[in-house]
């Protein structure tokens, strides 16, 4: 016997009244991400010219891919409630790893980046056993970390030495695009199968009378989304370069699946597994996760060590996009713009909040501004001053509404 | 009269030189709410923890099923079928009601979670304590009233099929209707069979629900009694001074 689970007929009005409560409880989520990047593309289109350009929009998405993954590795860390802040460096460190074994020893590259993401994990590893085994704060082991890893980098690259990246696979990563007709055959695919998913789910719910989302609203949603990727694929598509006849620029960037590719699996094990829910239990309350019989320390350790292993990843790009690894590849801002990408996309720093696709929004935000600011003249210290107000006005919402909620 | 499925005979717990349990006997019913009473310092907790395994009792028999069995870790206490609902109610804010009533114990389909069977029997096992009063049980846990978290965490206990369910001051931090819903939630888990252990200071809600008191003074059983046959003050009495004119103890010593 089931009963009814709400009394007012659902409807896409009653939908609406539901999410306006939960915002107004502060449960914002990635709303203020959405709503600050179109103010922000809407306020540098006016102010720039070549803001709301193809070339620009595509420059746009390769700037920031190695900060979403970054942030997305931070995203299981942040969900506990912990911090890495050596997860820049540790990009730096796996993609030297990787380069000199390509550059250096001629080793095929995805040997080598197989070698660096097992890097990434050992490093991951040893930061989260000093944190959750010998019970070292977070915030001291990776700030340790930090410098660590920074010496690392330095001793492996050589003092201002640079490792150069030639291998052309690497670098197509960050510098190709994907024809015409392969982005819309992608993109088709994609849609596809979000849309057969979303229908399957739906009707296995409703097979075992459970409540099911309301049909014109999830078609409201899937229609708005599936639009403005069509949309985005349709400006990637557009001639980019300034001389086509020299060399055509068109199509989407190789990064751009890699993410989305990340992006569903991250978000497969962090909704639909048991080791996912216990990061969200960890977060939310480690004394209630440990009573129900959750192994704290080992979701702990886990989460450190696929944060690291990210940035292994974090790392390849960064080779495929400078063409080489430097002593400061990783290092200056990244750190501080994933952590910002993560919070301004709606995930909490208190833990037990977050999504992997907060990543992608506030990843962009953060390059919206950088791209936009620079493109305005501004000095490299007026975006730095910016960005972080961003991320302040962030984590002061985050910490408003989670005092609102409790 | 039931036999007792729990009985502690001659318990004796020490933390260092402070001897805290001195010989305690206890007996918990199925099928009955026994209330176990008693000041600050009596012993209660310390009491429920050895039940639970999160403290090893030095000397003393726990005889679960008429056998004597160890309890060394709260992991042989959950195996027995022995749940405790904490004051402190451990539960996950973020997570909503089917998530935290499943949690650490998910069912899985493979290598994913079976969320439609968590909902279903979820829900069936709020409506079998005739819960009305949760909206959604897909609403996360911080929307939830006080009286609705302990109904939370109590159908939690529920829906393992537990023997034995100890609920530490349910209803401490609750108004008088939510007090309400709770106490009537704690007699259908009697009713359902099941042993329940309700600790309390407040004598009202003791005398509205049990059918059995154990008063705890000074680290001893004070007496074990049914509830028809003792007042409120004699109750009383026994808390506060560990003996009553006019009391018998039930169960053999």
């Amino acid at each position: 016997m089931t009963t009814v689970d709400t009394p007012v007929k659902p409807s896409i009005k009653s939908a609406m009244t539901d999410y306006w409560s939960r915002i107004r409880s502060g449960d914002i989520g990635s709303l203020a991400a959405i709503l600050g990047l179109v103010v922000l593309c809407a306020v540098f289109t006016v102010m720039s010219p070549t803001f709301l350009t193809p070339i620009n929009f595509a420059n746009l998405l390769t700037q920031a891919a190695a900060v979403i993954v970054i942030a997305m590795g931070l995203i299981f860390v942040l969900l506990l409630g912990d911090i890495d802040l050596s997860a820049g460096y540790a990009s730096g460190v796996c993609g030297a790893v990787m380069t000199i074994l390509v550059t250096n020893h001629g080793w095929p590259w995805y040997v080598a980046f197989g070698l660096s993401v097992i890097v990434g994990v050992a490093l991951g590893t040893s930061i989260g056993w000093l944190v959750a085994y010998l019970g070292i704060p977070s915030f001291v082991v990776t700030l340790a970390a930090f410098l660590g890893f920074q010496g690392l980098l330095l001793l492996l690259a050589g003092e201002g030495g640079t490792i150069p990246m030639t291998q052309p696979t690497v670098l197509k990563i960050e510098n190709s695009n994907i024809s015409v007709t392969n982005s819309w055959i992608l993109f088709v695919v994609c849609a596809v199968l979000y849309v057969l998913s979303g229908l399957r789910k739906m009707q296995l719910r409703r097979k075992q009378g459970l409540k099911v989302e309301l049909m014109q609203l999830w078609v409201l949603k899937t229609a708005s989304l599936l639009a403005l990727c069509a949309f985005a694929v349709y400006v990637l598509n557009l001639e980019r370069s300034n001389n086509p006849k020299l060399i055509s620029l068109k199509g989407t960037p190789y990064i751009v699946p890699v993410i989305l590719l990340i992006l569903v699996v991250g978000t497969f094990f962090l909704q639909r597994t048991a080791f996912g829910r216990h990061l969200y239990a960890v977060g939310g309350n480690a004394e209630a996760a440990r009573r129900a019989g959750i192994n704290v320390k080992r979701v702990r350790t886990m989460a450190f060590v696929i944060c690291s292993g990210m940035a292994a990843v974090a790392g390849l790009i960064f080779a495929s996009r400078q063409n080489s690894i430097s002593p400061t590849t990783g290092g200056s801002s990244t750190l501080l713009y994933a952590v910002g990408a993560a919070v301004i996309g709606g995930t909490s720093l208190f833990g037990g909040k977050g999504k992997l696709r907060d990543a992608i929004l506030g990843g962009l935000v953060v390059s919206v501004i950088d791209n936009g600011m620079g493109l305005l003249g501004y000095a490299a210290g007026i975006k730095y001053i910016v960005t972080g107000f961003v991320l302040l006005i962030s984590a002061g919402v985050d910490a408003i509404s989670r005092k609102g909620s409790v | 009269m039931t036999e007792a499925i729990l009985s502690l005979r001659g318990i004796n717990k020490s933390f260092g030189a402070v001897h805290v349990l001195r010989g305690v006997d206890f007996d918990v019913y199925p099928g009955q709410v026994t209330a176990l009473v008693g000041d600050n310092g009596a012993g209660k907790s310390t009491l429920i923890k050895c039940i639970a395994g999160i403290y090893e009792i030095d000397h003393g028999d726990y005889i679960f099923e008429g056998n004597k069995v160890s309890v060394s870790g709260p992991r042989d206490a959950t195996a027995l079928g022995i749940e405790i609902v904490y004051q402190d109610l451990a539960l996950c804010d973020n997570l909503d009601i089917v998530h935290n009533m499943y949690l650490g114990r998910e069912v899985k389909k493979g290598m994913t979670l079976n969320e439609a069977e968590m909902e279903i029997s979820a829900r069936k096992t709020l409506d079998s304590l005739s819960v009305r009063t949760v909206k959604s049980i897909r609403q996360t846990v911080a929307s939830l009233s006080g009286g609705q978290r302990q109904t939370v965490a109590i159908a939690r206990a529920v829906l393992w099929n537990n023997k034995v369910v100890v609920l530490d001051e349910p209803t401490a931090a609750l108004g008088v209707s939510q007090t309400e819903q709770v106490l009537n939630l704690v007699r259908r888990l009697a009713d359902n069979g099941i042993a329940v252990v309700l600790i309390s200071h407040n004598l009202t809600d003791v005398f509205e629900v049990a059918d059995n008191i154990s008063a705890m003074y000074l680290g001893q059983m004070a007496a074990q009694v049914k509830k028809k046959d003792v007042t409120t003050n004699q109750v009383i009495e026994l808390i506060t001074t560990g003996k009553s004119a006019g009391v018998t103890p039930v169960g053999a010593r």
